[in-house]
């Protein structure tokens, strides 16, 4: 229960800072063209619909053309594709026998097509030089190195829905949207005790509840995204997949309450690299929020310290002159 | 001829020291907060118990206030802070010069303390200014940096947040201010320490 008040205050809160204009509903390619999403831009459209028309639906029709009967069946909810989900996400552009054995589109699908392995994030993505500014070598590397890895049957796609992934901190116009949709992907099951539970034996942890020492847990839960304290900081790649064990997570305020803050190195990563600017430490943070000790004026300060000064100054001269008099 | 009579009742007192406690608590944990460094070289406190005293204590302010507010109001002590317009800028002046250059010359001061008159002009307006401005604006900023949903998300294209905390931050610095030249005028007594006594037993002496 306090995870869904918390996910409707996080939701409002996000809601009411959206200032940004919408995400526009366009990626580009490898080579940098930009290509508009949309089912309606989809070349694969028609033949996808063989798939959805089973896939995009709670229920499906089992029919048995020898004997004439059939039946309405409920499809499972793993293997439910949103069909507006799939083409605004990352593989829109793809027909699903791109990646799925086109044997499948054979009904009743064929048990030998289902037990094949899946595609991972590699097969596509590594080792090639479309894709080397992503590091994807080194992701897979600090994903083995994470605690997700340990578990049994965990994948890329359970963080990374193939049918629904967007690619977010690269192109954010807000990030406030951003950090809530990248939080949701750990919520799906740290928040999620249902689902949780198809991956890992532990007992249920309430996040709101080991989280209760952070000041201001809501502003916590909104500013930033959970891998900000739960993964171990990588230079060369732009989304940290370490992710460590609870007992090595960030507790200590002052990594990112401070000027050296360890956002920089990991949420504002991207745009740090573009820009300082009006004497801000860290003044990239200013855009979207204020983490007190990481934010301080450069100059304000200066000022504060030159006044102060000046004040110690005329009163030891003021001092001075009453000292003299008696 | 020595003249020696009550002016600070005890409400005035008491709430004049946990006044005081209070700020010097908020200014060390506020400069705790805004210098943190990852390394702990923290001023005067952890940036955890800087956040946790820096809560607790403006909490405790706002309260100190309101009930600062309402006893003015209710005691009359009030009547006090009423600046009167005609001819203020020359007091005010007046003053200044005083302070600056007339007490080395064992002038008289031009505004001395009375039971009517318990400030001189720069005392009145530097106190309004401080506790009808300046303490306000740095509650109010205070509060939304404590409950950031309340404030506005972006204004052009910099966070409302950060608004709101450069100008606590800010408010709060010119207090600091205040608080300085406010101890440093105490001292400017008979002798250093006879206006310290007064604000602990209530009485005005001069002689």
């Amino acid at each position: 229960m306090k995870v869904i008040i918390l996910g409707i205050v996080v939701t409002l809160l996000a809601f009411l800072g959206i200032t940004g204009p919408d995400t526009a509903p366009v990626m580009q390619d490898p080579e940098g063209a930009e290509m508009l999403k949309g089912a309606e831009n989809s070349i694969y459209y028609e033949d996808n619909e063989t798939c959805f028309k089973c896939h995009a639906q709670d229920f499906y029709t089992l029919e048995d053309a020898e004997s004439g009967l059939s039946q309405k069946r409920v499809m499972c909810q793993n293997y439910i594709v949103d069909r507006d989900e799939y083409y605004q996400s990352n593989h829109w552009s793809f027909a699903c026998t791109d990646c799925h054995s086109w044997e499948f589109s054979n009904f009743p699908h064929p048990t030998a097509e289902r037990l094949q392995d899946h595609f991972s994030c590699l097969d596509c993505h590594g080792y090639d030089e479309a894709y080397a500014q992503y590091h994807f070598e080194e992701i897979e590397e600090e994903y083995n190195a994470s605690t997700h890895a340990e578990i049994e049957g965990f994948s890329c796609w359970d963080c990374h829905n193939p049918h629904s992934y967007e690619i977010n901190i690269r192109t954010s116009t807000n990030l406030k949207e951003t950090i809530l949709y990248d939080n949701n992907i750990c919520l799906e099951c740290h928040g999620n005790y249902s689902n949780f539970r198809l991956l890992s034996d532990i007992d249920e942890v309430d996040v709101v509840v080991s989280h209760e020492w952070l000041p201001n847990q809501v502003a916590h839960f909104a500013g930033v995204r959970c891998i900000e304290c739960h993964t171990s900081i990588n230079d060369s790649i732009l989304v940290a997949h370490h992710i460590l064990p609870k007992e090595q997570a960030v507790r200590n305020c002052t990594e990112c309450h401070s000027s050296d803050s360890r956002l920089m190195a990991t949420l504002y990563k991207f745009e740090a690299k573009e820009q300082r600017k009006r004497g801000f430490l860290n003044g990239v943070i200013v855009n979207n929020s204020y983490v007190i000790g990481a934010t301080r004026n450069y100059f304000l300060n200066v000022a504060s310290v030159v006044i102060f000064a000046g004040l110690m100054l005329v009163l030891m001269i003021h001092v001075f002159f009453r000292i003299k008099k008696k | 001829m020595a003249k020696r009579f009550y002016l600070y009742p005890v409400w005035i007192r008491s709430w004049h020291l946990i006044n005081a406690i209070l700020f010097i608590i908020l200014i060390l944990t506020g400069l705790s907060m805004h210098y943190a460094s990852m390394d702990n070289r923290y001023f005067f406190f952890t940036f955890e118990s800087a956040v946790a005293w820096h809560n607790v204590a403006a909490f405790i302010l706002t309260a100190s206030y309101v009930f600062y507010v309402l006893g003015n109001i209710v005691t009359g002590n009030g009547k006090y802070y009423r600046i009167k317009r005609k001819k203020f800028m020359q007091k005010l002046v007046k003053q200044s010069v005083y302070y600056g250059y007339g007490m080395f010359k064992g002038e008289e001061h031009p505004f001395p303390v009375s039971e009517r008159r318990k400030f001189n002009p720069l005392q009145k307006l530097s106190y309004v200014l401080a506790m009808y401005v300046g303490l306000p604006v740095l509650i109010i900023s205070g509060f939304g940096l404590l409950f950031p949903e309340i404030l506005v998300g972006q204004f052009f294209g910099i966070s409302g947040l950060a608004y709101t905390s450069v100008l606590h931050a800010t408010m709060g610095f010119i207090l600091f201010i205040f608080m300085v030249i406010h101890i440093y005028t105490c001292t400017l007594g008979d002798k250093p320490s006879t206006l310290f006594k007064s604000m602990i037993d209530g009485y005005h002496e001069e002689h």
